[in-house]
């Protein structure tokens, strides 16, 4: 892997002048932060995110403070495979001015370009809206998050699950059971709290046990690269990727 | 007196050090060029920058800058703020100037005291007058309640467009209407004439100021002779155990603090680093008496985490 900041690198950043500071970034937006402060951040977020959810940059946050081991291990699930390890080395972005929106929306219905952009209308989402990644120290691994945080519309148009509380909790089930990021589990977890008990109780009968069976069958959600696949049908796509059909 | 850099020193710093490459040579020569070098936290900035970084910050901080204050300080900087306009003693009539004032905290304090000092003289001065009549016992209510404050006035300077929306915003929410004005205004040019104030205060605020002793000579341009100067500001703990902890809440906990409750690290990293740059107790002290200021003193609060700076124009 990438070198990495070492501790004594890091300590010297307190009191010392700022040349040296910033050769510490790694990446443009990139905070180096010690463990106690990666651990404070942590918990922090955690209760900001609980208190109030529409923070979402508090869950950016913990997904980067908390995904020390996760990240490592989807980055490596990446490399050994053929598309993703390409899309570790092209590095594409998923953002309006990266996206031909007119081109995507002339394509046949029910194709992968056309049901995304169909998506971002209906529920009035933008892909431009997600945070970049501050507390990651590797620059590479800050990429494998920022991937991971601009396809989550993609996998809501594969699941066909909408951006209310209970289409984002199940899609957070699937991406818990995927990459195993703290964040996921916690949001997996704790995100229910908001809904009523009917909801509750699709989610639990229905949703949640779906959700878990396509994680665990499908292959890694990031070693698609959904760039070169926008006239692919959605449904050949789910099968392909080893999504079962929603219920 | 500036805080610049030594070009001489800064160069033979960097070959010194490990790892000093030519890059970094030729970086910091490069910035010479450029203008006279400040600080802006640990970083090196031409002043220009540093000028336009921190009206970034408090353009930023704006809206939660009470609550971030509330959250580092634990609500301990209302009693610095008590303390401060407690030490200023003003009297009914006193026309005060703050400085960097943005949210008002310094301007409703002044206002709460002066209205308490009035009603105390009110009731004092109808006490000694026992026979009085309801009609006229009523009628010196009516004259004094126009005059609730004394003629007392507060005039709210700051750089910041946004802090002051903030200030107003909450001195119509708080009730202060009469006796406080807003001015957008430098304090390192204030858009005042001469000898026009009878106070002047900046809390929290000299340490943001680029040219320190303009502001000091600009404070001491607008007072009227026998006026006071009054700063509050963060300073240095000499005790070395209680510093080293005051290090550890400062660069641990509170950048957080403002990632979590502010979704703003950098800012409140610029804060407790500009703290550490700031020229302790005595050298401000010296700085204050060069703008020719006399009776110069300071109290420490909290072992010299605040210290009140106080002078007197003659």
């Amino acid at each position: 892997g990438r070198a990495c900041l070492s501790r004594t690198e890091l300590r010297a950043r307190d009191g010392r002048s700022g040349e040296e500071e910033m050769s510490y970034q790694l990446y443009p937006g990139h905070i180096p932060t010690n463990p106690l402060q990666k651990a404070l951040l942590a918990a922090g977020s955690a209760v900001m995110a609980l208190y109030d959810p529409y923070r979402h940059d508090m869950v950016a946050v913990l997904g980067e403070t908390t995904g020390c081991l996760a990240l490592p291990s989807l980055r490596d699930k990446m490399k050994h495979h053929p598309e993703g390890y390409r899309i570790l080395q092209e590095r594409p972005r998923i953002r309006l001015s990266t996206l031909d929106m007119a081109r995507l929306r002339g394509l046949p219905p029910g194709s992968l370009g056309r049901e995304y952009v169909q998506f971002l209308e209906d529920n009035k989402v933008s892909p431009d809206t997600r945070m970049p990644p501050k507390f990651v120290d590797d620059e590479e691994l800050a990429y494998v998050i920022q991937r991971y945080r601009e396809v989550h519309d993609l996998m809501h148009t594969l699941l066909g699950m909408p951006t209310n509380m209970l289409g984002e909790v199940v899609v957070k089930w699937f991406e818990a059971v995927q990459t195993g990021l703290p964040m996921c589990v916690l949001g997996a977890a704790f995100g229910p709290l908001h809904l009523s008990t009917r909801k509750l109780q699709v989610l639990a009968t229905q949703l949640v046990p779906w959700a878990i069976r396509s994680g665990r069958n499908a292959s890694c959600i990031l070693n698609i690269y959904y760039e070169q696949r926008w006239e692919q049908p959605v449904e050949s796509l789910r099968e392909e990727i080893g999504i079962l059909p929603p219920p | 007196r500036r805080r610049a850099v030594c070009p001489r020193k800064m160069a033979a710093a960097l070959l010194a050090r490990r790892g000093g490459t030519l890059r970094e040579l030729c970086g910091s020569v490069r910035s010479l060029a450029a203008g006279p070098e400040t600080h802006f936290g640990f970083q090196t900035v031409t002043e220009a920058e540093r000028r336009k970084k921190i009206y970034q910050v408090f353009e930023s901080v704006a809206k939660k800058y009470d609550v971030m204050n509330d959250s580092m300080t634990l609500g301990i900087h209302r009693i610095w703020k008590d303390i401060f306009v407690h030490k200023m003693n003003p009297s009914p009539g006193t026309l005060l100037l703050d400085v960097a004032g943005g949210t008002g905290d310094i301007a409703f304090r002044f206002l709460n005291y002066v209205r308490s000092v009035r009603e105390r003289q009110v009731q004092r001065k109808l006490r000694q007058q026992q026979n009085l009549s309801w009609q006229e016992i009523s009628e010196t209510y009516q004259e004094d309640k126009l005059k609730s404050l004394g003629d007392s006035q507060v005039v709210v300077c700051d750089i910041n467009r946004e802090m002051l929306k903030v200030g107003k915003q909450k001195a119509q929410h708080l009730g202060y209407l009469e006796g406080v004005s807003w001015v957008l205004g430098d304090a390192e040019e204030l858009p005042f004439d001469d000898a026009k104030f009878d106070v002047y205060t900046i809390a929290f605020g000299i340490r943001n100021v680029t040219r320190i002793d303009l502001a000091l000579q600009e404070a001491y341009r607008v007072l009227k002779p026998g006026g006071r100067f009054l700063c509050l500001e963060f300073s240095h703990i000499n005790n070395p155990l209680l510093s080293r902890l005051y290090d550890l809440y400062s660069f641990q906990v509170i950048p957080v603090l403002g990632e979590v409750i502010a979704g703003d690290w950098k800012s409140y990293q610029y804060l407790v680093e500009s703290i550490r740059r700031f020229p302790p107790q005595e050298e401000l002290k010296a700085m204050i008496e060069d703008a020719g200021f006399f009776k110069v003193g300071y109290q420490n609060l909290n072992a010299g985490i605040v210290a009140i700076h106080s002078g007197f124009k003659l």
